[in-house]
């Protein structure tokens, strides 16, 4: 790898901007993604930026069991996205569901529509498990470079990773 | 001002090579200064050029037609408008110009504005086209000040040469119109009691919502040579007359940075107001600087 691709690796790791898309959760984990940018925990200092549209960030973070409602707008706003791009799944609801599983209202989880890069389970998860997982994202971020991510399938096992809460 | 140096001043310095990486550095105080007064951290010291490298190799969407050229045309002359302008200050003492340079500067700082503008509507966005529409609002007010302000103290001294107004002396004229210029900074770098046209998660991103990769780093850096430019600007009529060319540099280079804290400072502490209020704020309350900078460059006119 030569100087530049390096510095590009660099750069990719320390400048995760991310973009939050509710997918009919709660609030609560979208309040602990807020906290993880307030002064308590400051994820500034990795060079986290909460982005206004899509079109800017890197890393889409998701919270909610996907509701019919917005599962077409998750996979719009995906492709809004612009590469190299990771998606981080915040909270038990876009993993497994949670409570609300068998919902007729549900078309969830959150890797049937989309390639999930790291889950984040926690009802609500910490701000510190957040921002390990955005962390965690970029650096999968800084090694992917323009490689589109492969799609998976909802039925065989995901081999991405998981922060512990 | 020759060829050769006409280049110089505009690659070098304080052209592209000083001013981008000022830019950054004010990008950063910025940030920083925000983060101080909401009591975190806040960005490590490299952060808008990681942001910038990080940026230039994202990829964009595929843009087709006239329209996708305009987009892609619109920050590339943003950047090289705001590096004109900041080309044409005066940091060092004696280092030319022409006469006319101060009208040519005005011109080419107006430029980023309008081109954020016409981003705005040839991105075909709806959160584009209200950030557009509300920055022509905003810059049809905030500029009669500014421009007015500015013209006054030219006009009084009969000179449209930066450097002649860089060395006159302090006169209640031209405090007036550095407080003009500085009641219009915020407006015109988008910062927050009038940010407004770029309202954060309120319009998504306004006029940059379509904007990615490539694109979006040249507006990065085209609002950070805005700073250097805009700040400079009044650096040159704050910054007293020094004959030592580093001692002149340096300065102008803290009066830079203590404008950049303040504007910082300002706009961390404020909330953003409303486009109505905005626009009256301009239209009442600072005509005020207008109406008395044109009455006494005509009185000091009619004297000398």
């Amino acid at each position: 790898m030569n100087l530049w691709n390096r510095l590009v690796c660099y750069s990719r790791r320390r400048s995760p901007w991310i973009f939050h898309m509710n997918a009919g959760s709660c609030n609560g984990c979208d309040i602990e993604l807020i906290a993880s940018l307030t002064p308590r925990y400051d994820a500034e200092q990795l060079g986290v930026r909460l982005e206004g549209s899509p079109r800017h960030a890197d890393i889409l973070c998701i919270t909610g069991p996907v509701t019919h409602n917005c599962a077409q707008a998750i996979e719009t706003v995906y492709g809004q996205v612009c590469g190299p791009k990771a998606v981080v799944a915040i909270g038990s609801c876009p993993a497994t569901t949670n409570v609300f599983i068998d919902s007729r209202t549900l078309d969830g989880p959150l890797n049937k529509h989309i390639p999930v890069d790291v889950f984040v389970p926690g009802c609500p998860p910490r701000p510190d498990a957040i921002i390990q997982g955005i962390a965690r994202a970029a650096e999968i971020l800084a090694n992917r470079g323009n490689n589109p991510p492969t799609p998976i399938s909802a039925t065989e096992p995901t081999t991405t990773d998981e922060v512990q809460p | 001002m020759n060829m050769m140096t006409a280049l110089a001043r505009l690659l070098i310095f304080p052209g592209l090579l000083f001013a981008v990486p000022a830019a950054w550095f004010f990008l950063w105080v910025e940030r920083k200064a925000v983060a101080l007064m909401q009591g975190r951290i806040g960005p490590p010291f490299m952060q808008p050029f990681f942001d910038f490298i990080k940026l230039l190799n994202k990829t964009t969407p595929p843009r087709n037609g006239l329209g996708g050229l305009l987009m892609k045309a619109w920050p590339v002359l943003a950047v090289s408008s705001a590096a004109g302008a900041v080309g044409l200050l005066p940091v060092l003492p004696s280092s030319g110009g022409f006469e006319g340079d101060l009208i040519l500067l005005l011109a080419l700082m107006e430029v980023p504005s309008m081109c954020i503008i016409a981003a705005g509507f040839s991105s075909s966005s709806l959160f584009g086209e209200i950030g557009s529409a509300r920055e022509a609002v905003l810059s049809v007010s905030y500029n009669i000040v500014f421009l007015m302000a500015i013209v006054s103290i030219a006009a009084s001294q009969h000179t449209f040469r930066l450097e002649a107004l860089a060395q006159l002396p302090y006169s209640p004229l031209r405090l007036l119109g550095i407080a003009a210029l500085l009641v219009c900074l915020p407006a015109k770098l988008h910062l927050n009691p009038f940010s407004l046209p770029n309202a954060e998660q309120e319009i998504y991103s306004g006029p940059m919502t379509e904007y990615a990769g490539p694109e979006l780093a040249m507006w990065e850096l085209s609002h950070g040579l805005e700073w250097v430019a805009a700040t400079g600007l009044v650096a040159t009529l704050v910054a007293p007359h020094v004959t030592l060319w580093w001692l002149a540099a340096l300065i102008f280079v803290a009066i830079c940075f203590a404008i950049v804290l303040l504007l910082s400072v300002i706009a961390s502490a404020t909330a953003r107001l409303a486009i109505d209020t905005t626009v009256r704020f301009y239209w009442r309350v600072t005509l005020i600087f207008v109406v008395l900078a044109v009455s006494s460059a005509l009185l000091m006119r009619l004297r000398s």
